[in-house]
Protein backbone atom coordinates (compact mmCIF):
# COMPACT_ATOMS: atom_id res chain seq x y z
CA UNK A 1 0.00 0.00 0.00
CA UNK A 2 1.29 3.50 -0.86
CA UNK A 3 1.63 5.54 2.10
CA UNK A 4 2.24 8.81 0.68
CA UNK A 5 -1.23 10.98 0.10
CA UNK A 6 -1.13 12.41 -4.00
CA UNK A 7 -0.38 15.77 -4.60
CA UNK A 8 -2.88 18.51 -5.45
CA UNK A 9 -2.59 21.67 -6.69
CA UNK A 10 -4.53 24.45 -5.15
CA UNK A 11 -6.04 27.61 -7.20
CA UNK A 12 -7.56 29.90 -5.47
CA UNK A 13 -10.20 33.11 -6.98
CA UNK A 14 -9.60 35.53 -4.56
CA UNK A 15 -11.96 38.75 -3.16
CA UNK A 16 -11.47 40.55 -6.34
CA UNK A 17 -10.06 38.67 -8.65
CA UNK A 18 -12.33 36.82 -11.81
CA UNK A 19 -9.88 33.87 -12.34
CA UNK A 20 -8.84 31.12 -10.22
CA UNK A 21 -4.85 31.39 -9.45
CA UNK A 22 -2.22 29.07 -8.37
CA UNK A 23 -1.49 29.53 -4.90
CA UNK A 24 0.53 26.28 -4.16
CA UNK A 25 0.03 22.39 -3.53
CA UNK A 26 -0.33 19.99 -0.65
CA UNK A 27 -1.20 16.22 -0.11
CA UNK A 28 -4.62 15.02 0.36
CA UNK A 29 -6.10 11.47 -0.24
CA UNK A 30 -9.13 12.45 -2.21
CA UNK A 31 -10.26 15.81 -4.34
CA UNK A 32 -12.74 16.31 -1.39
CA UNK A 33 -9.98 16.17 0.97
CA UNK A 34 -8.04 18.00 -0.80
CA UNK A 35 -10.63 20.81 -0.85
CA UNK A 36 -10.94 20.82 2.40
CA UNK A 37 -7.00 20.58 2.97
CA UNK A 38 -6.98 23.87 0.46
CA UNK A 39 -9.45 25.90 2.89
CA UNK A 40 -7.20 25.39 6.05
CA UNK A 41 -3.66 25.41 4.25
CA UNK A 42 -4.24 28.28 2.06
CA UNK A 43 -7.52 30.99 2.88
CA UNK A 44 -6.87 31.39 6.68
CA UNK A 45 -6.34 35.06 6.17
CA UNK A 46 -9.73 35.46 3.33
CA UNK A 47 -7.76 35.13 0.52
CA UNK A 48 -10.21 33.32 -1.53
CA UNK A 49 -13.93 32.58 -2.61
CA UNK A 50 -13.62 29.38 -4.27
CA UNK A 51 -11.16 26.79 -4.31
CA UNK A 52 -10.43 24.35 -7.18
CA UNK A 53 -8.24 21.73 -6.78
CA UNK A 54 -6.29 19.53 -9.55
CA UNK A 55 -3.82 16.47 -9.38
CA UNK A 56 -0.63 17.28 -10.22
CA UNK A 57 -0.14 14.36 -11.95
CA UNK A 58 -2.58 15.79 -14.58
CA UNK A 59 -0.97 18.45 -15.61
CA UNK A 60 1.60 18.14 -18.35
CA UNK A 61 4.31 20.57 -18.06
CA UNK A 62 6.43 21.77 -20.52
CA UNK A 63 10.09 20.81 -20.20
CA UNK A 64 12.78 23.45 -19.41
CA UNK A 65 15.01 21.83 -21.75
CA UNK A 66 12.80 22.98 -24.54
CA UNK A 67 12.86 26.55 -23.22
CA UNK A 68 14.59 27.66 -25.78
CA UNK A 69 13.21 25.95 -29.23
CA UNK A 70 9.54 27.20 -27.81
CA UNK A 71 10.05 30.65 -26.18
CA UNK A 72 12.87 32.24 -27.99
CA UNK A 73 11.69 32.24 -31.48
CA UNK A 74 9.23 34.76 -30.60
CA UNK A 75 11.52 37.09 -28.81
CA UNK A 76 12.82 39.29 -32.37
CA UNK A 77 8.96 39.05 -33.65
CA UNK A 78 8.14 42.61 -32.21
CA UNK A 79 5.41 42.60 -34.81
CA UNK A 80 2.94 40.53 -33.23
CA UNK A 81 2.26 42.96 -30.37
CA UNK A 82 -0.16 45.30 -31.95
CA UNK A 83 1.67 48.48 -31.62
CA UNK A 84 2.19 49.17 -35.34
CA UNK A 85 -1.62 50.44 -35.92
CA UNK A 86 -2.60 54.58 -35.59
CA UNK A 87 -5.72 54.45 -33.09
CA UNK A 88 -8.08 56.68 -34.15
CA UNK A 89 -8.33 59.60 -31.43
CA UNK A 90 -12.64 58.80 -31.22
CA UNK A 91 -12.17 55.20 -30.43
CA UNK A 92 -10.92 56.72 -27.09
CA UNK A 93 -8.37 54.95 -24.41
CA UNK A 94 -7.75 51.70 -24.99
CA UNK B 1 -27.47 18.37 12.36
CA UNK B 2 -31.20 18.95 12.63
CA UNK B 3 -33.25 21.88 13.54
CA UNK B 4 -35.74 20.49 15.46
CA UNK B 5 -36.57 22.69 17.82
CA UNK B 6 -34.99 26.20 18.95
CA UNK B 7 -35.60 27.80 22.48
CA UNK B 8 -38.49 30.19 22.50
CA UNK B 9 -37.45 33.06 24.06
CA UNK B 10 -40.40 34.72 26.25
CA UNK B 11 -40.11 37.68 24.95
CA UNK B 12 -37.50 39.38 22.17
CA UNK B 13 -34.16 39.11 22.72
CA UNK B 14 -32.50 41.75 25.25
CA UNK B 15 -29.71 42.72 26.26
CA UNK B 16 -28.04 40.63 29.33
CA UNK B 17 -28.25 43.58 31.40
CA UNK B 18 -31.99 44.21 31.16
CA UNK B 19 -32.50 40.65 31.23
CA UNK B 20 -31.08 41.04 34.96
CA UNK B 21 -32.26 44.39 35.76
CA UNK B 22 -35.43 42.31 35.64
CA UNK B 23 -34.27 38.95 37.26
CA UNK B 24 -31.33 40.08 39.72
CA UNK B 25 -31.54 36.31 41.22
CA UNK B 26 -30.37 35.41 37.47
CA UNK B 27 -26.96 36.66 37.61
CA UNK B 28 -24.84 33.82 40.18
CA UNK B 29 -26.37 31.39 37.48
CA UNK B 30 -25.91 33.01 34.25
CA UNK B 31 -22.40 33.55 35.55
CA UNK B 32 -22.24 29.73 35.57
CA UNK B 33 -23.51 28.69 32.55
CA UNK B 34 -21.49 31.16 30.74
CA UNK B 35 -18.19 29.49 32.33
CA UNK B 36 -19.45 26.29 31.54
CA UNK B 37 -19.88 27.19 27.55
CA UNK B 38 -16.31 28.80 27.91
CA UNK B 39 -14.63 26.68 29.65
CA UNK B 40 -15.99 24.26 27.58
CA UNK B 41 -14.48 25.57 24.76
CA UNK B 42 -10.92 26.49 26.47
CA UNK B 43 -10.32 23.47 27.91
CA UNK B 44 -10.61 21.57 24.23
CA UNK B 45 -9.01 24.17 22.82
CA UNK B 46 -6.33 23.75 24.63
CA UNK B 47 -6.12 20.75 23.76
CA UNK B 48 -6.54 20.17 20.01
CA UNK B 49 -3.79 22.84 20.58
CA UNK B 50 -0.94 20.25 22.05
CA UNK B 51 -1.17 18.66 18.06
CA UNK B 52 0.33 21.92 17.15
CA UNK B 53 3.96 21.28 15.54
CA UNK B 54 3.07 17.18 15.71
CA UNK B 55 0.66 16.74 13.69
CA UNK B 56 0.18 13.77 11.00
CA UNK B 57 0.65 15.70 8.34
CA UNK B 58 1.41 19.52 7.41
CA UNK B 59 -2.70 19.64 6.76
CA UNK B 60 -3.78 18.32 9.52
CA UNK B 61 -1.25 19.72 11.87
CA UNK B 62 -2.51 23.00 10.16
CA UNK B 63 -6.21 22.29 10.14
CA UNK B 64 -6.12 21.35 14.17
CA UNK B 65 -4.49 24.35 14.40
CA UNK B 66 -7.36 26.28 12.78
CA UNK B 67 -10.00 23.86 15.11
CA UNK B 68 -7.82 25.00 18.24
CA UNK B 69 -7.50 28.99 17.72
CA UNK B 70 -12.20 29.08 16.70
CA UNK B 71 -12.47 27.07 19.99
CA UNK B 72 -9.99 29.84 21.91
CA UNK B 73 -11.50 32.98 20.09
CA UNK B 74 -15.05 31.47 21.17
CA UNK B 75 -13.66 30.99 24.64
CA UNK B 76 -12.64 34.95 24.60
CA UNK B 77 -15.93 35.61 23.78
CA UNK B 78 -18.29 33.23 26.46
CA UNK B 79 -15.82 34.13 28.95
CA UNK B 80 -15.50 37.64 28.35
CA UNK B 81 -19.45 37.88 28.52
CA UNK B 82 -19.05 35.88 31.92
CA UNK B 83 -16.83 38.72 33.41
CA UNK B 84 -18.97 41.17 32.33
CA UNK B 85 -22.32 39.71 33.65
CA UNK B 86 -20.19 38.71 37.05
CA UNK B 87 -19.25 42.64 37.46
CA UNK B 88 -16.03 42.16 40.06
CA UNK B 89 -13.64 43.38 37.65
CA UNK B 90 -12.16 40.48 36.75
CA UNK B 91 -11.76 39.87 32.74
CA UNK B 92 -11.63 36.75 30.48
CA UNK B 93 -8.38 36.19 30.79
CA UNK B 94 -8.25 36.28 34.61
CA UNK B 95 -10.95 33.48 34.59
CA UNK B 96 -9.00 31.81 31.79
CA UNK B 97 -5.48 31.95 33.72
CA UNK B 98 -6.30 32.59 37.19
CA UNK B 99 -8.66 29.77 38.69
CA UNK B 100 -7.86 26.59 39.89
CA UNK B 101 -9.34 23.36 38.96
CA UNK B 102 -11.94 22.93 41.36
CA UNK B 103 -13.66 26.23 39.91
CA UNK B 104 -13.55 25.33 36.26
CA UNK B 105 -17.07 23.96 34.59
CA UNK B 106 -15.91 22.25 31.68
CA UNK B 107 -17.53 18.66 30.86
CA UNK B 108 -14.91 16.03 31.47
CA UNK B 109 -15.15 14.81 27.90
CA UNK B 110 -12.71 17.64 26.87
CA UNK B 111 -9.93 17.51 29.83
CA UNK B 112 -9.33 13.61 28.51
CA UNK B 113 -5.73 13.45 26.84
CA UNK B 114 -5.91 13.48 23.04
CA UNK B 115 -4.18 9.96 22.64
CA UNK B 116 -3.68 8.99 18.96
CA UNK B 117 -4.86 11.11 16.49
CA UNK B 118 -7.83 8.83 16.11
CA UNK B 119 -8.86 9.78 19.71
CA UNK B 120 -8.52 13.33 19.33
CA UNK B 121 -10.59 13.53 16.17
CA UNK B 122 -13.41 11.37 17.57
CA UNK B 123 -13.54 13.78 20.51
CA UNK B 124 -13.52 16.51 18.22
CA UNK B 125 -16.49 14.63 16.50
CA UNK B 126 -18.59 13.74 20.12
CA UNK B 127 -18.16 17.39 20.84
CA UNK B 128 -18.83 19.09 17.59
CA UNK B 129 -22.33 16.99 17.20
CA UNK B 130 -23.05 18.55 20.57
CA UNK B 131 -21.25 22.17 20.04
CA UNK B 132 -23.85 22.46 16.91
CA UNK B 133 -26.68 21.60 18.14
CA UNK B 134 -26.19 23.64 21.00
CA UNK B 135 -25.24 26.90 19.06
CA UNK B 136 -28.45 26.17 16.43
CA UNK B 137 -30.13 27.21 19.57
CA UNK B 138 -28.43 29.82 21.38
CA UNK B 139 -28.70 32.05 18.08
CA UNK B 140 -32.14 32.41 19.46
CA UNK B 141 -31.11 33.28 22.98
CA UNK B 142 -33.26 35.61 25.44
CA UNK B 143 -30.03 37.35 25.57
CA UNK B 144 -28.81 39.39 22.27
CA UNK B 145 -24.82 38.82 23.31
CA UNK B 146 -25.68 35.13 24.10
CA UNK B 147 -27.37 35.24 20.37
CA UNK B 148 -24.37 36.89 18.37
CA UNK B 149 -22.01 35.20 20.06
CA UNK B 150 -23.95 32.03 19.26
CA UNK B 151 -24.17 33.10 15.32
CA UNK B 152 -20.57 33.91 15.23
CA UNK B 153 -19.68 31.06 16.40
CA UNK B 154 -21.99 28.63 14.65
CA UNK B 155 -20.66 29.34 11.01
CA UNK B 156 -17.00 27.95 12.98
CA UNK B 157 -18.62 25.15 14.15
CA UNK B 158 -20.33 24.21 11.34
CA UNK B 159 -17.09 23.21 9.36
CA UNK B 160 -16.07 21.67 12.84
CA UNK B 161 -18.35 18.79 12.38
CA UNK B 162 -18.28 18.38 8.52
CA UNK B 163 -14.54 17.90 8.95
CA UNK B 164 -14.67 15.61 12.26
CA UNK B 165 -17.34 13.60 10.85
CA UNK B 166 -15.78 13.09 7.56
CA UNK B 167 -12.33 11.96 9.20
CA UNK B 168 -14.32 9.52 11.66
CA UNK B 169 -15.85 7.96 8.58
CA UNK B 170 -13.12 7.72 6.64
CA UNK B 171 -10.93 5.99 8.90
CA UNK B 172 -13.79 3.87 10.98
CA UNK B 173 -14.84 2.51 7.46
CA UNK B 174 -10.88 2.32 6.30
CA UNK B 175 -8.41 -0.16 7.60
CA UNK B 176 -8.08 -2.80 9.95
CA UNK B 177 -6.20 -0.74 11.92
CA UNK B 178 -7.48 2.78 11.62
CA UNK B 179 -11.13 0.90 12.34
CA UNK B 180 -9.73 -1.09 15.59
CA UNK B 181 -8.39 2.16 16.75
CA UNK B 182 -11.70 4.44 16.53
CA UNK B 183 -13.53 1.78 18.16
CA UNK B 184 -11.62 1.55 21.01
CA UNK B 185 -11.62 5.89 20.86
CA UNK B 186 -15.30 5.12 21.03
CA UNK B 187 -15.25 3.33 23.97
CA UNK B 188 -12.88 4.62 25.74
CA UNK B 189 -14.79 8.26 25.53
CA UNK B 190 -18.51 7.21 25.61
CA UNK B 191 -18.78 7.46 29.57
CA UNK B 192 -18.11 10.98 29.21
CA UNK B 193 -20.51 11.90 26.26
CA UNK B 194 -23.81 11.86 28.82
CA UNK B 195 -22.88 14.43 30.49
CA UNK B 196 -23.43 16.80 27.62
CA UNK B 197 -26.98 16.45 27.79
CA UNK B 198 -27.22 16.21 31.64
CA UNK B 199 -28.32 19.19 33.36
CA UNK B 200 -29.14 20.54 36.74
CA UNK B 201 -31.09 23.34 39.00
CA UNK B 202 -28.76 25.92 37.38
CA UNK B 203 -29.78 24.83 33.93
CA UNK B 204 -33.56 24.69 34.77
CA UNK B 205 -33.35 28.22 35.48
CA UNK B 206 -31.28 29.34 32.61
CA UNK B 207 -33.22 27.38 30.34
CA UNK B 208 -36.70 28.79 31.74
CA UNK B 209 -35.41 32.19 31.02
CA UNK B 210 -34.59 31.48 27.76
CA UNK B 211 -31.47 32.22 27.70
CA UNK B 212 -29.54 28.75 27.78
CA UNK B 213 -31.35 25.76 26.40
CA UNK B 214 -32.11 22.72 29.41
CA UNK B 215 -29.01 19.97 28.32
CA UNK B 216 -31.79 17.30 27.90
CA UNK B 217 -33.05 19.39 25.03
CA UNK B 218 -29.84 18.54 22.65
CA UNK B 219 -29.99 14.61 23.45
CA UNK B 220 -32.19 13.69 20.28
CA UNK B 221 -30.21 15.93 18.14
CA UNK B 222 -26.71 15.05 19.04
CA UNK B 223 -27.87 10.88 19.26
CA UNK B 224 -29.48 11.28 15.19
CA UNK B 225 -25.93 13.20 14.67
CA UNK B 226 -23.95 10.52 16.09
CA UNK B 227 -25.71 7.47 15.52
CA UNK B 228 -25.97 8.51 11.58
CA UNK B 229 -22.47 8.96 11.57
CA UNK B 230 -20.95 6.04 13.73
CA UNK B 231 -23.04 3.93 11.66
CA UNK B 232 -21.83 5.14 8.45
CA UNK B 233 -18.23 5.10 10.05
CA UNK B 234 -19.09 1.23 10.54
CA UNK B 235 -18.17 1.64 14.33
CA UNK B 236 -20.35 -0.09 17.21
CA UNK B 237 -22.27 2.02 19.32
CA UNK B 238 -20.94 0.82 22.93
CA UNK B 239 -24.12 -0.79 25.27
CA UNK B 240 -23.12 0.78 28.38
CA UNK B 241 -24.76 3.73 29.90
CA UNK B 242 -22.99 7.15 28.52
CA UNK B 243 -23.31 9.28 31.37
CA UNK B 244 -21.01 7.48 33.96
CA UNK B 245 -18.60 9.85 34.04
CA UNK B 246 -19.48 13.44 34.57
CA UNK B 247 -19.15 16.40 37.50
CA UNK B 248 -16.90 18.50 35.41
CA UNK B 249 -20.34 21.01 35.19
CA UNK B 250 -20.06 21.18 38.93
CA UNK B 251 -16.22 21.65 39.34
CA UNK B 252 -15.34 17.88 40.24
CA UNK B 253 -12.82 17.00 38.08
CA UNK B 254 -10.37 14.30 36.77
CA UNK B 255 -6.61 14.13 37.55
CA UNK B 256 -5.70 15.13 33.62
CA UNK B 257 -7.13 19.13 34.24
CA UNK B 258 -4.83 19.97 36.97
CA UNK B 259 -1.83 18.99 34.82
CA UNK B 260 -3.54 20.56 31.99
CA UNK B 261 -3.92 23.69 33.73
CA UNK B 262 0.02 23.58 35.53
CA UNK B 263 1.11 24.08 31.43
CA UNK B 264 -1.76 26.32 30.48
CA UNK B 265 -1.88 28.55 33.01
CA UNK B 266 1.74 28.30 34.08
CA UNK B 267 3.17 32.01 32.42
CA UNK B 268 0.79 34.27 34.11
CA UNK B 269 0.92 32.15 37.07
CA UNK B 270 4.71 32.82 36.91
CA UNK B 271 4.72 36.63 35.75
CA UNK B 272 1.10 37.72 36.53
CA UNK B 273 -0.20 39.99 33.98
CA UNK B 274 2.73 39.65 31.37
CA UNK B 275 2.33 40.68 27.92
CA UNK B 276 3.25 40.65 24.52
Amino acid sequence: MRKEWPLWEVFIRSQQGLNHRHVGSLHAPDAETAVRNARDVYTRRKEGVSIWVVPSAAITASTPSDKGPLFDPAEDKVYRHPTFYDIPDDVGHM
Amino acid sequence: MSADATIAPLAPARPVDDLLAAAPELRAPLVTGLCRLGDATLILGHRVSEWCGHGPALEEDIALANTALDLIGHTQMWLGLAAQVEGRGRSADDLAYHRDAMHFRNPLLVEVPNGDIGRTLMRLFLFDAWHHALLERLVSSSATEIAEIAAKALKEVHYHLDRSSDLVVRLGDGSEESHARMQAALDLLWPYTGELCFGDDTDAALAEAGILPEPGDLRSAWDATVRETLAEATLAVPEGRNDVQRGGRQGRHTEHLGYLLAEMQFLQRAYPGAEW
